[in-house]
């Protein structure tokens, strides 16, 4: 039957798109909700290779209890799979804690059951500022997209950039970004030329470069989610932009770590703000990425993976403070305030808004020995989120 | 074949339609899966939702046949109705739900002037574009829909006022394996009547129900009316029993996972649908679980697998054992 040959065809067709997501009394069992398949997999595989190290170098315990890390692969761009996972962590696995959350949607999809279940829910990755806002369980260990664009906003309009063509990935943290950008580099005498979003699964961002080229900006910001920034600069060098004399800054996502080696000559000389980067210069970063390239078989560690390192850190010491005992809300109060070095350099949980603040670098994609690598030049030192009102 | 009488005739189809022992035990499964799998219960009532998007397609696909690679754009339209009444006030679930079916039907109505021209091929373009569309225009509706964040703030009232939806997620799932059960009633009712049987010959020969004087046009746009109101009642269960639209319950994944679980199932059968979602959705949690890397790989293996060995789905499978067995097919 001819019918039977289509619908074969297209469950084919269909098939093939789908191939392009009692509480034991000395566990803690954390369920980590990660995207380890689709388009946002790297975040997932780096903030996962963290959390295992954190584990292998500081032991399988903390305040006599064993930890236990269950992890679940929500693809990343279905929010309400991440929801359901969240609950079935709570109500099956009994998990104490819950954490990891690549993206924005997947991390405020799941706030509810965070704050009906009275888990603690540690954001490793996800960067809007409601975030925290969103269930009183929140903690973050990542960082908010205000931080990293505000502070490259005041230094764009130090530097001489007075007319800026904006980019950003069409979804809550692209719009922070791009409004902290704006508030930021507008009053100091900047002129934003241009504004674009684009949309956040399987971009094409030619025909964006070629309008951010034809408004002939000092400079293009750009904002998108962690991985697709190889797409972007390959663009970005192909339409000539560059070659036009347009510089590129953004927050520190589009040049990752964990693809900008791959980047190429391109990439060079693009001027980012962020949180991390695995050319900082300390004695804890350097012990942490040569452990991390050593577990991962030579992946580079990127921002993403400091999220869950330090997510890891913050449990185990809260833990430490509370005695092992994870009480919804005695846990989060422990959590508040607590201060440590980190990889990248000193951080801070605020107490008010259990959000992370942190120093905020300025780097340049410089080629150090045959590798790129964010050098960082400036900083500017414990940037709280200005997203908060 | 002998020619039937008029009343010869009404006794056939009121045999075929009688309820076979089969069918109760099938029922039974829901309310055991309660006791079983407690802790399971919200991925067994998106297995329920899914079920009843399946059986929408089936109405379309497996009677009428019609193909549709955008049947997803009911499901979300149907999905952001209830979750925008439950936003804006309006949590009410059952009237929620009755506004979706509406909106979706009236949707699926207009669209389904496009589905009349043209054959299979023209069909699934068509569709496609229109589901295509559809999610575009929600993710480019920040303000309204949330975009690719999602719609937030959700809230849905009690079930008759009596049952909130828990954290365990029992209300959710007997609300929606209630409303499947319902909905699949009618939908059995529907196909067993002449207007369901006009639709099967439209499948087998549409030029023949032309030559006859049947009213081909009308039965295909009724048809897809009401495709698109129960699709448009399981995505609004979506959304009240997870409180949550993403723009992902409109995009094409959805149209494509639905189809996969119809002919995984079998189709024109209504339980097809049914079993075609669990298959799918248990075979997904249970890899994912397996290895939350590499499920996707394991999943399309088993699907190309069951394409090429099980033609007709798992039922058609079974029809073949039996025949093997040499018991007759019921």
């Amino acid at each position: 039957m001819r019918m039977t040959r289509y619908a074969t065809l297209a469950t084919l067709a269909a098939g093939l798109a789908l191939g392009a997501g009692a509480r034991a009394q000395d566990t803690v069992k954390i369920g980590l909700i990660l995207p380890m398949t689709g388009p946002f997999a790297s975040t997932g595989k780096q903030v996962e290779a963290a959390v295992r190290l954190y584990i292998a170098r500081n032991g399988g315990t903390a305040a006599g209890k064993k930890i236990e890390v269950i992890l679940k692969d929500d693809t990343g761009v279905q929010p309400e799979t991440t929801k359901r996972l969240a609950q079935e962590l709570i109500v099956q696995d009994k998990v104490a804690i819950l954490a990891g959350f690549g993206l924005t949607p997947l991390a405020r999809a799941t706030a509810p059951v965070a704050t009906e279940a009275k888990v603690p829910m540690i954001v490793m990755a996800a960067g809007t500022s409601i975030i925290t806002n969103d269930s009183p369980f929140i903690l973050r260990t990542s960082f908010t997209l205000a931080q990293s664009a505000s502070v490259i906003a005041a230094w764009a309009a130090k530097s001489n950039i007075k007319k800026v063509f904006t980019i950003v990935s069409d979804f809550a943290p692209g719009i922070d970004g791009e409004n902290s950008f704006k508030s930021g580099f507008a009053p100091s005498g900047g002129t934003i030329v241009g504004e674009l979003r684009t949309p956040l699964q399987n971009p094409d961002f030619a025909p964006f470069l070629q309008r951010a080229k034809d408004a002939a900006p000092d400079a293009v910001f750009v904002f998108l989610p962690s991985g697709q920034g190889a797409a972007f600069m390959k663009q970005f060098a192909e339409r000539g932009l560059a070659g036009a004399g347009i510089k590129l800054i953004g927050p520190g996502d589009v040049t990752d770590d964990d693809i900008l080696n791959g980047m190429g000559q391109p990439a060079i000389g693009t001027i980012t703000a962020h949180f991390y980067s695995a050319a900082h210069d300390s004695k804890e970063n350097k012990a942490y990425v040569e452990a991390f390239e050593k577990a991962n078989a030579g992946m580079r560690p990127n921002f993403m993976s400091v999220g869950g390192y330090d997510g890891m850190h913050l449990i185990y010491e809260t833990l430490k403070k509370t005695g092992g005992k994870v009480d919804g809300m005695a846990f989060v109060d422990a959590a508040k305030g607590m201060t440590w070095t980190s990889p990248r350099g000193p951080v801070k949980i605020e107490p008010d808004t259990r959000d992370i603040t942190q120093n905020i670098y300025i780097r340049k994609v410089e080629n150090v020995g045959g590798k790129l690598y964010n050098v960082e030049f400036d900083k500017v030192e414990m940037v709280k989120d200005p997203g908060k009102k | 074949m002998q020619p039937l009488g008029y009343q010869t005739l009404r006794e056939h189809m009121r045999a075929r339609s009688a309820w076979k022992p089969a069918e109760y035990l099938i029922w039974l499964i829901p309310i055991a899966a309660w006791f079983v799998l407690p802790t399971h219960l919200s991925l067994l009532s998106q297995i329920a939702i899914m079920g009843l998007f399946a059986l929408s397609l089936d109405l379309l696909l497996g009677y009428a046949g019609i193909v549709s690679l955008g049947h997803g754009a009911f499901f979300g339209l149907g999905a952001y109705v209830a979750g925008l009444l439950g936003k804006y006030g309006w949590g009410e679930p059952l009237s929620g739900l009755a506004a979706a079916a509406l909106v979706a039907g009236a949707f699926g109505y207009v669209s389904s002037f496009l589905v009349l021209r043209g054959t299979d091929l023209t069909r699934l373009m068509v569709t496609l574009g229109i589901a295509l569309m559809l999610s575009e225009v929600a993710n480019k509706m920040h303000w309204l829909t949330g975009g690719a964040d999602g719609l937030q703030g959700v809230a849905i009232w009690p079930v008759l006022g009596l049952w909130r939806f828990d954290l365990y997620g029992r209300v959710g799932y007997a609300y929606a394996v209630a409303v499947l059960f319902v909905l699949f009633l009618l939908a059995r009712r529907i196909v067993h009547s002449p207007f369901g049987q006009s639709l099967r010959a439209i499948k087998q020969n549409e030029r023949r129900m032309h030559a006859l004087g049947a009213p081909v046009m009308r039965r295909i746009v009724a048809v897809c009316t009401l495709s698109a109101a129960y699709a448009g009642v399981a995505g609004a269960l979506l959304a009240q029993t997870t409180q949550f639209v993403s723009l992902e319950s409109i995009g094409f994944g959805k149209s494509a996972d639905v189809l996969i679980m119809l002919v995984l199932g079998g189709t024109g059968r209504l339980y097809g649908a049914l079993l075609g979602a669990l298959a799918f959705m248990a075979m997904r949690h249970v890899l994912s679980g397996m290895t939350p890397q590499y499920w996707e790989f394991w999943l399309g293996a088993m699907l190309v697998l069951l394409v090429m060995f099980a033609r007709g789905g798992i039922f058609g499978l079974i029809d073949v054992l039996r025949a093997r067995l040499g018991w007759a097919r019921a």
